[in-house]
Order: C-alpha cells, then sequence, then structure tokens
C-alpha cells in the first residue's frame, strides 16, 4: 500500500465477503461440474479433435506405419485391430522379400518385408484401422487424408477469401452499377447447386488438383461478398472514412488502410463458418469421382472405394465417414464460438 | 405483387440466359463433342462422317447462331438429341424426373415430419431431454455430408438388421424401396428446419403477447398451439418451400449411391461422363427452371403466410 499515497476505498473490501449469486454459483460447483462448464463454454473437445487433424496432417504422412498406395495382398478386408496375416502365413513373407518389392499378382508375395516394424512404436504387421480392399492400411491413409484435406480446403478458402473480401469491399464501397451489377451475379451464382456446376467444370477443365481447388473456390466466394459487402456499406459512413477522405485519402488507401482493419473479424469467422462447408464439398466432390483421384486417399475417396464392400468391411466405409463426420462437427462448434466471440451481429445472419 | 413478379420474372430469364450461355461458350473450350463418336483407336471415322456429324450437330455455325438455334428449340419443347444415347434429351429427363420427383418429395415429407415437431418440441422444452436430442439430430444432420448418412443407413438397415434394400428401385411400387433414400435425402434438410424451427419458437415463446395470453389465464398448451405455433412456423415454411430447390446436390449424390434411376444420376451425372453436351444442357436448364420456380413460389407463400411482409421494388 505505500505505493499509492491515497488509498481508494474499495480497495481494502475483501471480496470473499461479497455475496453476488454469481460468486456463489462459482464456489459451490463441484469438480466434475467445473470440467462441465469449461467443456459449455469453451470448444474443447472440437479444439482437440482439430488440434489432432492439424497435428496429424503435419506430421502423419510421415510416420505413418505403412505405405500409402501399396497393399498386402494378404491383409485385403482386415478388420479394425487386427494384426497382419501374413505373419501367420509363412507364404505371404518369403524370406527372400525385399521392402521394393512390386506385386503383379502372380504369386503370393508380399510388397515388402511385413515382419519388419517400421517404426519402435507400432508393433509388427498390426493395422490399428483395418485394411481395405486391397490390402492397404487404413490409418496410414486417413492420415495423408487429413493433409490432403487440409491443402485443399486452405488454399481453396484463401483463395475464396481473397476474391470475395475484394468484391465485398468494391460493391459495398463503391455502390451504385458495379454494387448492383455484382450483387446480381452473387444471387445468381447462389442458385446453382454447387454440384453441378462442379461437374461441368470438371467436365471442360478436366478432372485435377487445380481444377479442385479452382471449383471449391468458386463455392466458397459468395459467402464473403454478402456479409462484407452489408458490412462495408456500415462502415463507409463513419467519421474516420470522411476524414481521411478529407485528408485526401485515395479510395485504395481508404479501403485497404482503414476499411480492412474493420472488417477482418468478420471475414475469419465468416471463413471458420465456411471451411466446414468446405470441407463437406470436398468431400462429396471426392465421392463422387469429380475431386481428388484415386489412388490418393481423400476421404471422399476411401468412402467410394469401400462402400463396394459394406458387407464384408464396413470399416472402410465407416472410418473416413468418422473422420469427415468428426471434422465437420468441430468446425461448426469451433465456428459458431467464434462468432459468439468475435461477431455477435453476425449471429443475426445465420 | 404484378411488380414483383414481372421483376422476378425478368431476372430469372436472365438467370436462364446467364447459365446456359456460359455453359455454351465453356464448352467451345473443350474437346469437340464429335470426339465421342471416334473409336479410342482414333480410326474408323471418315472425314465425310465427320463432317456430317458437324453439320447435323450445328458446330460450324457461329457461336450466337448455334446458341440462338438452341434457344428457339427450347421455346419449342425440344432439347435436342443426346449425343451418347441417340434419343431426345426431352425424352430421356421426361423418362427420369418422375424417380427423381418421387425421391424429393419422399424427402420431403421426412424432413418436414421430423425437422418441425422436433424444433417445436426442443423449444417449448427446452434445456430438457428433447431439447439436446432435437440439437444432437440436427448437429449429425449438418455434419454429415449425405453420402455418409446414405452409406451408414445402408449399413445399419440393410447390411445388419436387413429390414430394407440397399439400394435400387423396381418398376413397381414398393415403399420399402423408398425409406433409406428419403430418409438420407432428408436428414439436413430435417435438421436446419429443426434449428429455424426453434429459434424462431423460442423468439415467439419470448414475446410480450405470450406473455400476455398466459397472463390472462390461457392454458399453456392452447398459447402454445393458438398463439405461438402460428407465427413461429412462418420462417420453417418459407425455408421448406427452399429446400426443394437446394435438394440436388443432395439428390444427385443420394441418386448415385442407392443406384436410383433419376435425373441427377441418369441424365447429368451420365451427361458429364459421357460428354454429352446436348443432355448437360437441357438438365441444366431444366435444374435452374425447377430452382427458379420453387425460390418464387417460396417469395409468394412469404407474403401470403404473413402479411406483415411486404414485397416491394427492391432487390431481393
Amino acid at each position: 500500500m505505500a505505493t499509492s499515497d491515497t488509498p481508494r476505498e474499495f480497495e481494502h473490501v475483501d471480496s470473499s465477503t461479497i455475496e453476488t449469486p454469481l460468486h456463489s454459483l462459482e464456489v459451490k460447483r463441484s469438480f466434475i461440474g467445473k470440467i462441465w462448464w469449461v467443456m459449455r463454454r469453451y470448444p474443447v473437445l472440437p479444439g482437440f479433435i482439430l488440434i489432432v487433424l492439424v497435428i496429424a496432417a503435419i506430421i502423419g504422412p510421415t510416420v505413418a506405419p505403412y505405405e500409402r498406395d501399396i497393399g498386402i495382398v494378404g491383409d485385403r478386408h482386415l478388420g479394425i485391430l487386427k494384426t497382419s496375416n501374413c505373419l501367420l502365413d509363412a507364404d505371404w513373407n518369403p524370406p527372400y522379400a525385399r521392402s521394393d518389392w512390386v506385386d503383379y499378382g502372380d504369386g503370393p508375395k508380399a510388397p515388402f518385408k511385413c515382419d519388419e516394424p517400421r517404426y519402435g512404436l507400432w508393433p509388427t504387421g498390426f493395422h490399428l484401422l483395418g485394411a481395405d480392399h486391397v490390402g492397404r492400411d487404413v490409418f496410414t491413409r486417413v492420415l495423408h487424408g487429413a493433409r490432403i484435406s487440409m491443402q485443399v480446403v486452405m488454399v481453396s478458402l484463401f483463395l475464396g477469401m481473397f476474391v470475395g473480401v475484394s468484391l465485398g469491399m468494391i460493391s459495398g464501397y463503391y455502390g451504385g452499377i458495379i454494387d448492383e451489377v455484382i450483387t446480381r451475379i452473387v444471387d445468381i451464382w447462389y442458385a446453382m447447386p454447387f454440384l453441378m456446376v462442379a461437374l461441368i467444370v470438371v467436365l471442360i477443365f478436366g478432372r485435377g488438383l487445380t481444377v479442385l481447388l479452382f471449383v471449391l473456390a468458386l463455392i466458397s466466394w459468395t459467402a464473403f461478398v454478402r456479409v462484407i459487402r452489408a458490412q462495408i456499406m456500415v462502415l463507409k459512413q463513419m467519421d474516420y472514412i470522411a476524414a481521411a477522405r478529407v485528408t485526401g485519402a485515395s479510395d485504395f488507401r481508404i479501403m485497404f488502410k482503414h476499411l480492412l482493419p474493420g472488417i477482418m473479424n468478420t471475414a475469419i469467422v465468416v471463413g471458420t463458418l465456411s471451411t466446414s462447408g468446405l470441407i463437406l464439398a470436398e468431400s462429396v466432390l471426392s465421392f463422387v469421382g469429380a475431386g481428388i483421384q484415386p489412388p490418393t486417399p481423400a476421404w471422399g475417396v476411401m468412402t467410394n472405394e469401400g462402400r463396394d464392400y459394406l458387407t464384408i468391411a464396413p470399416h472402410q466405409v465407416l472410418v473416413p465417414s468418422a473422420a469427415i463426420f468428426g471434422v465437420v462437427v468441430s468446425l461448426n462448434f469451433l465456428g459458431d464460438w467464434l462468432r459468439d466471440r468475435l461477431d455477435p451481429i453476425l449471429r443475426q445472419i445465420d | 405483387m404484378a411488380n414483383f413478379l414481372a421483376r422476378r420474372f425478368f431476372s430469372s430469364i436472365i438467370s436462364v440466359i446467364g447459365a446456359t450461355l456460359a455453359i455454351f461458350i465453356l464448352i467451345q473450350f473443350h474437346s469437340d463433342p464429335r470426339e465421342l463418336f471416334v473409336p479410342d483407336s482414333g480410326w474408323g471415322i471418315s472425314q465425310e462422317q465427320w463432317d456430317n456429324l458437324g453439320e447435323r450437330l450445328g458446330l460450324n455455325d457461329p457461336l450466337w447462331k448455334q446458341y440462338t438455334t438452341w434457344i428457339g428449340r427450347t421455346l419449342r419443347g425440344d432439347l435436342g438429341i443426346s449425343l451418347a444415347r441417340d434419343r431426345a434429351v426431352t425424352d430421356l429427363i421426361k423418362g427420369k424426373i418422375g424417380a427423381t420427383v418421387q425421391l424429393a418429395i419422399g424427402g420431403w415429407i421426412f424432413a418436414i415430419l421430423l425437422g418441425i415437431p422436433l424444433g417445436v418440441l426442443a423449444a417449448v422444452k427446452r434445456g430438457t431431454f428433447w431439447d439436446y436430442f432435437g440439437r444432437s439430430i440436427a448437429i449429425v444432420g449438418q455434419a454429415a455430408p449425405p453420402f455418409v448418412t446414405a452409406l451408414v443407413a445402408i449399413w445399419i438397415f440393410a447390411v445388419i438388421l436387413g429390414w430394407f434394400p440397399a439400394g435400387g428401385r423396381s418398376p413397381e411400387f414398393n415403399w420399402k424401396e423408398y425409406v433409406l433414400p428419403c430418409v438420407a435425402l432428408g436428414w439436413g434438410a430435417a435438421a436446419s428446419l429443426m434449428r429455424l424451427t426453434r429459434s424462431s419458437m423460442l423468439e415467439v415463446l419470448d414475446s410480450e403477447y405470450i406473455r400476455l395470453a398466459r397472463a390472462k389465464g390461457v392454458g399453456w398448451n392452447w398459447v402454445i398451439y393458438k398463439h405461438a405455433l402460428r407465427n413461429a412456423l412462418i420462417a420453417p415454411v418459407t425455408s421448406a418451400l427452399l429446400v426443394f430447390s437446394g435438394w440436388l446436390n443432395g439428390a444427385l449424390v443420394v441418386e448415385i449411391v442407392f443406384a436410383w434411376p433419376g435425373i441427377g444420376y441418369d441424365a447429368l451425372y451420365r451427361a458429364v461422363n459421357d460428354n454429352d453436351f446436348p443432355l448437360l444442357l437441357g438438365t441444366v436448364f431444366i435444374f435452374i427452371l425447377i430452382y427458379l420456380v420453387f425460390a418464387t413460389l417460396a417469395d409468394i407463400a412469404y407474403t401470403l403466410i404473413d402479411p406483415r411482409v411486404r414485397i416491394s421494388g427492391t432487390k431481393a
């Protein structure tokens, strides 16, 4: 107390003596109640799932226990938590097997020496999530799929965000005929079933990663235009914009120096909210055959390949489906939470 | 109203023209549609045949002429001839659209029967089991793509339990074949309808006139049915009409998974795979037409249900 010459009254009040309802509520909460309270208040589980996804996408493919595209013939349709058949049957793993073998199907050979664990942590020949119809490890492929999903969605999201935010700013800032044209285009674009657009673009430009990124960007940009335009129309009426104009700032400078920081929050929220939609779109496109092409293991591709074997090996469908579902649910929760935190006004738009 | 309809009609025409014109232009970047008739070896078609084909398909004309010819024929109800199947596109679409419409109506009924009552229940019994049940149904519906719902439904109800067939549609009506596709198609829409109903119901239940009705002694059930429900259902009903138009994405996927011989799978998907551009154009035209009709219907329904909304001449 020596630091202040005039001690204020309220500093002397012991906070524990104040009886507010909120305070007493907080005290009475049990341990499990506290955990429940934190889980309800913050997106703990979704955050955890997404962190796992990001880690899987970054280091997963390098630590994956098996080859991505090379299967072990004897392990076809092997269930969850099963050990490789080639360990049980000596024929599958002849002593002269080499790790760089390619199996042309003319004899019972393993494509690589499968009793040799590739990583110390991993039990020999163990398939955590089973193997698919050509004997590839599903866990390995799901890890690779996480990276592919992340890459595709990130790139197309930033592409869509760039186009959408720019057009939204131009549309809101200039108004008039430019605004009319852009809004019309967005309206018409909104009316299109995206799968139809995607199929046509794929028909015309061919199947491939670049085309897929382009298609997904085409899907994502409209959401930004609408929201950003509405917000710019509010912001440009503000006094500080008028002040900037009076001091002689150009339109470009006003937009990028003065308006852009004001809409960044909104853009981030809309971006988070549309990420889950993009993951869904990517998986649907890959499932239909217009997105990522096999043998690259996108989750949609894995689901599509597995659906013929639903009766004998349901895990081939269920594992990638669960991956898509878990990630999308988490992103939805995180997006909602972020929206409530950063931008409560957006709530009403939903 | 007349002014609004006129504007709507005008902008619909622009949408249709814009979309079909865009496809016409984009197809120019693509390989010659005649290549469909060339065997994989690259041999087996003579120069005269090639030229005759070009003549028949009108490929020698300039782009604007091709387009106006197409528009003219379309207005007379003729969408051209499918390249891959050598049949009139109109007949092809007519033969397939019935299955899709049946699927869509089935899914729609499922979505409404699940979404709206569950939304009302979740709002009225807020914070109880029913609220959490409804919300988890909605979360699943919003996060699972249609093919995941469809495949999991097949796995549980066709493979394990064996209650319903796993796919296909036989010529004679069999209600069992409709259950799984309709559920898979309707779930996503049911989720959004449920969320919408719940939030608008909560909003209404919170309002002054509900409190007044309670204060003057009206029973709780009567308040819900007579006062709250009618006002709360405005948004869900409009959105239920719009659901139809957004249906085509899901319908395509569901038709692929269930081998359903509808317009999405048998016309659009095959047209893309076969590079069959008259069929593609025809399907796109029909799709956009369906969308625009339902979007307009939804707007009209909105004004009919809710007299407070006045359609103005301003942009939608």
